[in-house]
């Protein structure tokens, strides 16, 4: 085993589907100043912080090079800083980088977005798409998400009563999560109700659009004591890109997040995924996406989502204790907020949705159309 | 002119002032040698062309100059498509918004060429949403007028 890398604190705003009332650099304040205060970290050139990854988008915020908005906010004048635009939690990976090649000992992280701020979260994401032959056709995240909930529904079995259950449990655990948005418990009626926005997904398949912002402090393994008495150790992170033009992947085949988690797992010694992890946290934008990338992730057999529900595994395995993305995080932090749940749950800090005596998490987080890109994350406590 | 309003006063949030903005900017994207010539067979000749690249032995569509699994160069080996396709794949859309080319509701499919190895999304009309099956032969319907883009073909509908 090579040098290790510790998240030593975390904060997270909470999440609300409209933030109006704060701006993104007070978002970020609010979660970097506490840092400040519990760890006693330091922006000093010589001992404390030199580099900051920052996560955010110019189109959800509406600003070229956004995070030079967000400078300040997050003590990055007169020192290091840069950007990740995708989902947040490859800023842990840049961040593991930074440290591992010994440039420094220390990084803050901090992640922001503001979904609410657009007219449309699907016409943000309808300009992923190239300007010739998939934009013209108003492709965006959640009409591509409902071909390939199609394409899995019709392979693995997973009905749209499965969906009610996921978005049943999701609603569950956010009750229990006080930095959740959609905490309202549903029945599983009111799912199979709810309005078919683009068929097979329905309204309450979708999360909601959320607003909010996540701030990580990684340090390298001889300092993490200066900071926290409750490190938890980044054990192995590893990322996949699949093929830009939809047309070009198998929808179903979750080729990335396995090639992915295969990554992660060899790097954290993980050998069995089913029986190890206390708790996982997936990015789950659409009900089915739960099942399916659980599937992908090695935590049920391949087209065993269906029977995963079925059996209770979602409650079982701890999945969601968040109650993940479909309780709303902003689509640029979905994986970092997932990361922030996994580290709240391995420091024993999650209150009365406390994973008793969690040892090993699983952070997913993803980027792109209909999972185009994944990334895992390991986090041991130990 | 931007509309500008101050949200209402209340105890917590006095004097907070929120403006409409947009993101407006006239651009011009060049769609590439071989993207060009795509586009100019389908305006010009209503053809609808793939790239094969012959180590992979996969016809791709939309084209591209390189292939993404072995990186051989693809812009010569042009492969004409036929203009009916399987659809493999479909959704109703059922939600209103600016960049849809459709109101709701219409059905946004992926159509399988005769040629291609990658299915394309597209428009299908000309049927019930009730009534569209997996692996029925559709046919492409070409625009009037040209946009440039793959809206050079309006839509398929049911052969």
């Amino acid at each position: 085993m090579g040098k290790r890398v510790a998240v030593c604190a975390v904060e997270q705003t909470g999440f609300f589907t409209n933030l109006w009332q704060k701006r993104f650099q007070e978002m970020a304040f609010d979660i970097v100043e506490p840092i400040i205060r519990k760890t006693g970290v330091t922006f000093d050139m010589a001992t404390g912080i030199r580099n900051i990854i920052t996560c955010s988008d110019d189109v959800f915020d509406a600003r070229t090079i956004s995070d030079n908005a967000m400078t300040d906010a997050v003590g990055a004048h007169y020192r290091g800083e840069e950007k990740v635009t995708m989902d947040g939690i490859n800023a842990i990976g840049y961040g593991l980088a930074c440290v591992l090649s010994g440039h420094d000992d220390i990084i803050l992280i901090v992640g922001h977005c503001k979904e609410s701020q657009s007219e449309s979260r699907d016409m943000v994401t309808n300009l992923a798409f190239d300007p010739f032959y998939y934009r013209p056709l108003g492709l965006d995240f959640k009409n591509v998400a409902a071909l390939q909930a199609r394409a899995y529904m019709n392979k693995s079995g997973v009905t749209d009563e499965h969906l009610a259950k996921v978005v049943v449990n999701s609603r569950k655990n956010a009750a229990l999560n006080p930095a959740a948005n959609a905490r309202e418990l549903l029945t599983e009626e009111q799912v199979l109700k709810s309005p078919m926005t683009c068929d097979p997904i329905r309204l309450l398949h979708e999360y909601p659009v959320s607003d909010g912002a996540v701030a990580m402090l990684l340090v390298c393994e001889e300092r993490a004591s200066e900071f926290t008495d409750k490190p938890v150790w980044i054990s192995g992170f590893a990322n996949c890109m699949d093929s830009y033009f939809l047309g070009d992947k198998d929808l179903v085949g979750n080729f990335s997040l396995k090639k992915a988690a295969e990554r992660a797992y060899r790097k954290a010694g993980v050998k069995n995924p089913a029986e190890e992890f206390d708790l996982v946290e997936v990015n789950d934008c659409f009900a089915y996406q739960t099942p399916m990338w659980l599937e992908g992730l090695g935590l049920c057999g391949e087209g065993k989502g269906s029977a995963l529900i079925d059996g209770g595994g979602l409650k079982t395995c701890n999945v969601n204790k968040s109650g993940g993305m479909l309780a709303g995080n902003p689509l640029m932090i979905g994986g970092l907020a997932r990361a922030a749940e996994a580290v709240i749950q391995l420091r024993g800090e999650a209150g009365d949705r406390q994973v008793e005596g969690a040892k090993k998490a699983l952070a997913h987080g993803t980027t792109g159309a209909a999972g185009q890109f994944h990334s895992v994350l390991v986090l041991d406590s130990e | 002119m931007a509309r500008q309003k101050l949200r209402q006063k209340d105890d917590k949030h006095e004097h907070c002032y929120i403006r409409d903005g947009k993101l407006a900017l006239p651009y011009q994207y060049f769609a590439g040698r071989v993207g060009s010539r795509f586009l100019i067979a389908l305006r010009d000749k209503k053809q609808i062309l793939g790239v094969k690249c012959e180590k992979c032995n996969r016809v791709f569509v939309p084209p591209r100059q390189r292939c993404e699994r072995c990186m051989e160069d693809l812009s010569d080996s042009w492969v004409e498509l036929s203009d009916t396709g399987e659809l493999t794949n479909y959704t109703v859309v059922n939600y209103e918004d600016k960049h849809l080319p459709r109101k709701p509701p219409y059905i946004l499919a992926m159509i399988k060429l005769g040629g291609a190895d990658t299915p394309l999304p597209h428009i299908l009309e000309g049927i019930e949403p009730g009534k569209v099956e997996l692996g029925m032969k559709v046919k492409a319907v070409f625009a009037d007028e040209t946009t440039n883009t793959i809206l050079d073909v309006d839509h398929f509908e049911p052969v």
